[in-house]
Parts: structure tokens; sequence; C-alpha cells
């Protein structure tokens, strides 16, 4: 009976264990809308990372060919060509790569310097935590895309420039949700037991804290992916990112609007793939959510 | 016993539907409270007392609680055939509940004498003035023990005794007939529990009130109840009075554990028996027995075949097997 | 009250200020040589030297940052490198454009999406919320730009309805509007209905209904007021949000406010221009966040307590 019984109890802590991750896991695949998401966020991620095998950059997506221009969609062309005869389609899919990375790449570091910053801040609290979200306040009063202008307006246009001013737009908001979700952690037992056994304040940060802030930090990051899609093609469209002939979708977007009056194929298209890759995001992000924390859904 | 109840629950079954999964969270359970008395509803967290005293309102949580088959007599009315409509002059008037947490079971940004108000102005069936109204939340308010003056504060400038104070006025406010208090004092200190507990029994003989008490607290259950119905996963498995439970020598193997886990002054005991492994998962009942797990007493019958009640000429129901030879086998 | 604005009032100088001092430096980074931009290039060196001698470029850094914000604070705020105006003019004169625009969306905002946030939230599960969830979902994923070229492919091009670019009409305003209107009403339809379900699931909405009142009652008296709380914040962020968006709308529409005054003027590397721009709105938003930050002590009484009849007691 009592063997019996500590099996169960074991097979009870297996069941705890395998619930942390496991049933996130389970939430999320039973979202419709989550699965719908990342089916399609896997397909553009395919898309840009295989896209050079049967697309010559030279050739295919900058390469002009003014006897093809402005030719509304076909069959040979199936989102029709623009002004100077490039493959809408070839350019729209090219751009995929050129999106993902660069809000991937601008994600990635502002993910690592605002989960730093706020669980410094948190962790540290006092005059620490007060300069640092002061600071964050300054960065905060201070509209995204203006930011941005004055960026480039010191630094001058371009894909690292835009990039940047993305990663200081982001990071605030980070550093906001990170502390406080760190906040509530850092006065739990186990952080005392921690320091109790004499821990290092950066392993305690480390090892301790930010597994545990995980699901937030990931949460908003997936979401800032698709803010962060849709700044970059914002701040490309009124001229200040990456410029032609680059495939990227705001440009394409911004260079279109000329000929929307007898072409709009050249402003939907590229639109519309700024919207799918955003909205991949957004659901992926909102399952996430619901699987992290399912008392905020029922 | 039936005739001069004042609430009759029959055959009461409640299951909650979510994603992942159903569960039944109270299982066929019958009981009644006769005027004036108090019943004490006993069992561990997550036996199903709070969803039966839910129901018993038809205040379960819209789209995932629905109570499956039974019937709930109060007054003569069936309370789960009445229309909606009908059933909110029953609530707060006739039937009103105190909730666990007095933290939170006041609103925030209301002052506490409106929300004693409140209730007055929606059952306001004498057609009470305004003034009226005011000098009963008054009286209300001194009942309860504290200074009408204090009406025009909002919750958070109360303490937390204060607070289930204020929320005894509300329930209290239009003189119902059962009042059901869902563990009232388990957020509060011990002393304060003792005194919002006694200031409860004495409002319930003033006013001559039946009530429900919910709780996992025997002592409070010595102290204040008539009769003592014991909960585990969705049932009753004990119901008595409060003399053939605590002093009785039959009982339930639930009950006994029950009794075995709390001190007691008048018996040498080394050290207390807490009752082994965890409550049934309510979405994954054991077959036969749910306590069947958990019991000292378990035989091949208990694993497979649901135990039927077993009353005795005093009306006291156990519901186990051990009792089947008692009876006519 | 009137200490907790002060207090607030006094908190904002430091932000304004370190966004002053952000953007200077920021500027101080840009490759233009001021004189060559104000004189041209074909201006000989001394004129070059007179003028910066001038203008004072030739003193260090704090020095100028310090002159800068010391002219400011009595309203001069330089005069533009390009036309040689006073830059205070110029955004007077824009200002109104971009505030219209701002507004006008908002009351949109507000308008529509705290009702449909409550109602979705009060009907969650049913059709009208997977319809409005449906639709923010679209909304928020559209890039405004986007949006914007549709409306006018639509209405203006092909339909004909309203113009294309924007002018001192209302009409010219409308498309504008929504398109500004959009994402930050996707924002708020889903934090309001979010903040409704919280509060619907609160124990004092169980104690309402228990009292027997009845679903009116319950949304109505119970659970507005408290489900507004978080949502005065999330509009006053929104604010400050949408003043930054008003930068790619104006560009979309041709519209002439601030924002597209903005990318003129980086794009010729007028500075004072940019700085006063970039003051002028971090003020706006600061004053915004001040607004609601003072509503929401209104609106909470325990924050009303802490501030309004700790003073009463006091005095």
């Amino acid at each position: 009976m009592s063997q019996a019984r500590n099996a169960a109890a074991g097979g009870l802590r297996q069941y705890k264990k395998r619930s942390q991750i496991g049933s996130v896991c389970r939430r999320f695949a039973k979202s419709k809308t989550a699965m719908a998401g990342l089916i399609i966020l896997i397909i553009l991620v395919l898309l840009a990372l295989l896209c050079p095998l049967f697309l010559d950059y030279a050739a295919d997506v900058t390469g002009q060919n003014i006897r093809e221009r402005l030719q509304f969609p076909s069959w040979q062309h199936p989102f029709g060509t623009d002004q100077y005869g490039r493959d809408v389609l070839a350019r729209v899919v090219w751009g995929t790569r050129i999106s993902l990375s660069a809000s991937l790449i601008i994600i990635a570091i502002a993910t690592v310097v605002g989960a730093l910053l706020g669980a410094i801040a948190a962790y540290y609290g006092g005059m620490v935590d007060n300069i640092i979200m002061r600071v964050m306040d300054i960065f905060y009063a201070l509209p995204f895309n203006l930011m941005a202008i004055c960026i480039v307006a010191s630094l001058g246009n371009g894909m690292f420039n835009l990039g940047l001013a993305c990663v200081v737009g982001v990071i605030p908001g980070f550093t906001r949700v990170f502390r406080s979700a760190i906040l509530p952690i850092r006065g739990q037992e186990y952080i005392e037991a921690a320091r109790a056994c004499n821990t290092s304040d950066g392993r305690i940060l480390l090892r301790h804290i930010l597994p545990n802030a995980l699901g937030p930090i990931i949460v908003q990051a997936t979401l800032n992916l698709a803010i962060t899609i849709l700044a970059i093609a914002g701040l490309s469209y009124i001229g200040l990112g990456v410029e032609s002939p680059t495939p990227e979708w705001g440009t394409m977007l911004s260079d279109g609007r000329q000929y929307m009056r007898n072409y709009p194929y050249l402003v939907i298209f590229p639109g519309l793939a700024i919207m799918i890759a955003a909205m991949s995001l957004n659901l992926i992000g909102d399952g996430l959510r619901d699987a992290l924390d399912p008392k905020l859904k029922n | 016993m039936s005739e001069k109840a004042l609430l009759e629950v029959k055959d009461l079954s409640v299951e909650y539907h979510t994603d992942e999964m159903t569960v039944k969270a109270v299982n066929g359970v019958s009981l009644s409270v006769g005027r004036g008395q108090t019943l004490g509803l006993v069992g561990e967290t997550g036996a199903g007392k709070t969803t039966l005293a839910l129901s018993l309102l038809r205040l379960l949580p819209k789209g995932i609680g629905k109570i499956t088959s039974g019937a709930i007599n109060f007054e003569g009315a069936n309370l789960l055939s009445l229309r909606e409509a009908d059933m909110r002059a029953y609530r707060g008037r006739l039937l009103s509940m105190i909730f666990q947490d007095p933290m939170t079971s006041l609103n925030p940004v209301i002052p506490v004498g409106r929300q004693v108000a409140e209730v007055l102005e929606l059952h306001n069936d004498k057609k009470l003035t305004k003034q009226q109204i005011e000098a009963r939340v008054d009286d209300m308010f001194r009942m309860v023990g504290i200074p009408p003056e204090r009406k025009n504060e909002y919750p958070h400038q109360f303490s937390g005794g204060m607070k289930q104070r204020v929320v005894i006025a509300i329930s209290l406010a239009c003189e119902p007939e059962l009042l059901i208090a869902d563990e009232p004092t388990t957020a509060l200190d011990v002393t304060i529990q003792a005194q919002v507990l006694a200031m409860m029994t004495d409002l319930k003989e003033k006013l001559g009130t039946s009530m429900i008490m919910i709780t996992h607290d025997l002592g409070i259950v010595a102290e204040t109840c008539d009769s003592v119905a014991v909960m585990y996963a969705g049932e009753i498995v004990e119901m008595g009075t409060v003399e053939a439970l605590f002093e009785g020598d039959t009982h339930h193997p639930y009950t006994e554990g029950l009794f075995g886990s709390i001190p007691r002054l008048d018996v040498e005991t080394e050290r207390l028996r807490p009752i082994d492994g965890m409550i049934a998962d309510p979405s994954d009942l054991p077959g036969g027995c749910s306590f069947h797990p958990r019991c000292p007493y378990c035989t091949e019958r208990c694993k497979t075949e649901h135990p039927q009640a077993h009353l005795d000429a005093r009306g006291h129901m156990i519901r186990c097997h051990r009792f089947d030879k008692e009876g006519e086998a | 009250m009137a200490r907790y604005i002060l207090k607030r009032l006094l908190l904002m100088i430091p932000v304004v200020l370190g966004i002053s001092l952000l953007v200077f430096s920021m500027m101080e980074l840009s490759p233009g040589d001021p004189a060559q931009i104000i004189l041209g290039m074909r201006a000989t060196p001394e004129a070059l030297e007179n003028l910066r001698e001038e203008m004072g470029l030739n003193q260090p850094f704090w020095t100028r940052y310090f002159n800068y914000i010391v002219n400011a604070l009595q309203g001069d705020f330089g005069t533009s490198w390009r036309t040689n105006l006073p830059v205070l003019n110029e955004i007077v004169a824009r200002l109104l454009t971009t505030v219209r625009l701002a507004l006008g969306a908002m009351v949109l905002v507000v308008a529509i999406g705290i009702p449909v946030g409550i109602l979705s939230a009060v009907k969650q599960y049913s059709l009208l919320d997977n319809v409005t969830l449906t639709g923010a979902l679209i909304l928020s994923s559209m890039p405004a730009f986007w949006l914007g070229t549709l409306l006018i492919l639509l209405f203006a091009l092909q339909l004909s309805w309203l113009p294309a670019m924007g002018n001192n009409e209302i009409s010219g305003y409308i498309l504008p509007w929504i398109t500004l209107a959009a994402s930050y009403l996707a924002t708020l339809v889903r934090m309001t209905r979010s903040s409704m379900l919280e509060v619907i699931r609160a124990d004092y909405i169980k104690m309402a209904r228990a009292k027997g009142a009845n679903e009116r009652q319950v949304i109505l008296r119970h659970a507005l007021r408290n489900a507004l709380l978080p949502i005065v914040t999330i509009v006053g962020m929104n604010f400050a949000a949408l003043l930054g968006g008003t930068v790619i709308i104006e560009q979309v529409f041709m519209l002439n406010g601030l924002g597209s005054l903005a990318i003129t003027s980086v794009r010729q590397l007028d500075v004072p221009m940019v700085m006063a721009e970039v003051l002028f709105i971090a003020l706006i938003t600061s004053i915004i966040n001040l607004v609601v930050d003072v509503l929401y002590v209104y609106i909470d009484p325990r924050l009303k307590s802490q501030y309004v009849m700790a003073r009463k007691a006091r005095s």
C-alpha cells in the first residue's frame, strides 16, 4: 500500500515537473489561432531562409527590366511588375528576409538589454532603480517616431541607424515590463535562500531571477517583433530607413505611391506582406500569453 | 424534518466545464436547513463547499459552471425553475451570502454606506424613503459595531475585520431567511475571528435567520451549528446533529480522519494523525467510493461500488459500506 | 491636491530637460556644418568663420546648451537655418493641424474603443466578441500608412467620396482620423476588454450579484468604474504614441503639420527646428501624462484619500 502510495506521489511529482513547460506547450497547441500564427511564421521563415536558392538578388530582385515595366498581375508575374519592370512577388519574398532578420536582431538586442536593465532595477531597488527608471521616463516621453527622426538626423539614413532607432525605442518598454515581472520574484523565499547560501548577485540574477521571469519576457518580445516589423516599414515609408532598390516592404510601398492611381497592386502586395508577418507574430504572442497565464483567458 | 425545512436541496449535481477538463464539483448532494437552524458544512479545500453555496444562489460562473441535476426548494419554491429576474428578488433579500475574503468582497470605489444602502434599494418592498434607508444603514452599522459616521469612507480605509462587519451588515440588511457564510472568518486574525463569529451568531439569534456555515474549522462548527454535513469530493459523506458528530460512536472514515487531525484536550495523544494522501481530483474521481484511495478500511468492494447513504433512527446519515450490515445488508 | 500637481509639475522638469539634452547632443553628432548650411556652398571661409562666431558655435558644448535652454525658457527657440525665420512661428503655424489630427483621432479611439471593449467583455465568447477580437487583431497588424493608402485608393481614387489629400475642411480630415485611430483603437479595445474581464471576476462583482443587482446594474454601477481605472492610464499613454503616429499619417495624406515639418527639417539638417519640435512634443506628452495622473487620483478613492483627504485632515 505504502509503496503504491509512494509511486503515486512520484507520479505526482513527475506530473508537476512536466506541467511546467509541457502544459504551456499543450495549451499553446490547443489554440487554433496561435497555431495558425505559428504555421504562417514558419512559412515566412522558410521563405526568408530559402529564397536565395530560387531567386538571384541582382537579377530577379533589384535588376531592372524596363521593357516589362508596370505589368498587371499575371501568371508570369503573380504580383505584377513595378515601374522598373521588377517582379513584385520576388521583391516581396526577398523583403521577408530583410524584415524578419532586422526585427529579430533588433528584438534580440533590446530583450537582452531590457532584461538586464529591468533585472538590475528591480533587484537592487532604491537609487539604482530610480536612476534607471527616470532615464527610461525620458525616452518614454519622446514618441517613437520622433526619436527615430532624431537618430536618423544625427547619424544619417540607413538600415543600421534605423535598427538603432528601433532598439532605443523598444528598450524603455521592455525595461518597464521586465522590472515589474521581476519585482514580485525578488521577494520570494528562494531568492532569500540563495542569498543566504552566499550566492553572488550576478548568479542570483541569471540563475534564479531571470528564468522565472521568462514568461512575460517572451510574450513581450514576440509582440514587439510585430511592432518592430511595422516600425521598420513605417520609417522606411517616410524615407528614414532602407532606401531603394533594397526590397524593403515600406520602401516598396512608398515607391509605388506615385503609381497607385493606375497600378494599385504596387501598394497592395507589400502592405499585405507586412500585415501577414505582423499578424502571425501577434497571434503567437497572444497564444503564448494565454498559455503562460491561463487564468487571464477564462 | 422535511416539512418545516426552510431549504431543501435534493440530489444536486454541479459540473464545471473548461477548455481542458470537466470537473464534477458537486455530486448528488441532498441536505436541508430548518428555520432558525444552523447547518455546518465542513470539508477540505476543494471539496465543493463553495460551489454548493454558489449554486444555492444560482451564481455559478456563467458558461463554465452548470447545475446538471437536482432541485433546490426554498420556502416551497424550486429555485432552479425560477426565471432569472425572479431569482434576483431572492438574492440579498431572502438568501444572502458572505464571501470568504472581506478584502475583496467590497467594491473599492464605492463608499461602504452606499454598498449597504444598495441592497436595501434593490429590495425596497416597503417603499422606504431615502432618509429611512439612510437611517436603516446607520442602524445596520451600529448593529455590527461600526460607528455610522464612517459610512462615507471607502473600503480601503477599513481593516479586514471591519470590512467583514460591513459585509455582514450588507448581507443582513434585508433580514434574509437564510444566510450562507462561506468561511467568513478564515481570512481574519484569530482574535478578530472570535469577535466576528460571536457577533454573527448573536445577530442570527436576534433576527431568527437560518444559516449555512461553511468552514473547515471544527471548532467553529461545535460553537455555532445545530447540525453538520461533512463533504468529501463533492459528496456529503456524513450528516447529523452536532452531538451525533462530536459525541457519537459511528462515523464515516473521513470524519474520523478529520477529527483525528485536530488536537484534543480531553484525550492523551502522542501526535496528530493527518489523513494520508491528497484530496481526490474532482476532474478525475476514483471509481467506487471517492474516499477509497485514502481509506484505512478500504475493501475490494469500495473500489468498485459507490456506497449508499445509511440513515439511523435519529437521522444520522453515513455514506459508507462499513455500515451495510447494520441495515438489511 | 494643488501640492500633488505642483509636485508632478516639478517632476516634469528633469524629464523635459533630459530630453532636451538628449536631442541637443544627438544634433551635435549630425554631420552638417550649420554655417555652411546657412550660407551655402559658395561662402568664403571668412564669412563662415564670422557666422560661426556670431552663432556662438565655437563655444563649448555646455555653454551652447545652457544658452539654448535660457533662450528657450524666454520663448526664443532660435531661427531656422533654412528660412532664417523664427522657429516658433513655423511651429505654431503647424501646431493646429497636428492637434486637430491627434484630437480627432483620440475622440474616435475613446468613443468607439471603450464601449466596444466593455460590450465585448460582457458578452465574452459571443459573436460580437469574436468579431471585435478579430477586428482588433487585423487593425493592430496593419501598418497605418498602408491602411491610409488603401483608404485613399478606395474612398478618394475609386469612389471619389473624400479628398485624397488633407485640406482644412473636415472632409479632408476624415480619412486621416480613421487611419490614425485604427491601431490605437485596437489596443484600447483589447485593454478595455481584458480590464473589464478581470473586474468581472472580482469578488465584489459576485457580491453585487448576490445582493440581487441585475446585470446592467452590476456592469454600470460596480464593474465600469473599476475597469476604467487602468484604462485612463492607457488612454494617456496612447495619446502620446498617437502624437508620434501623426508623423507618418501627415506624410500619407500630405498634411502640413508638425510631423511633416519634422521630416523636412531632418532632411535639411535644420537643427533648431528639430530641437524645438521635439521639445514641444515632449512637453505636450508630459502635460498629458500629468493630466492623466491627476484624473486618476480623482477616480481612484484609494489615491484620492491619500492626497485630497490627507490635506483636509492636516488643515
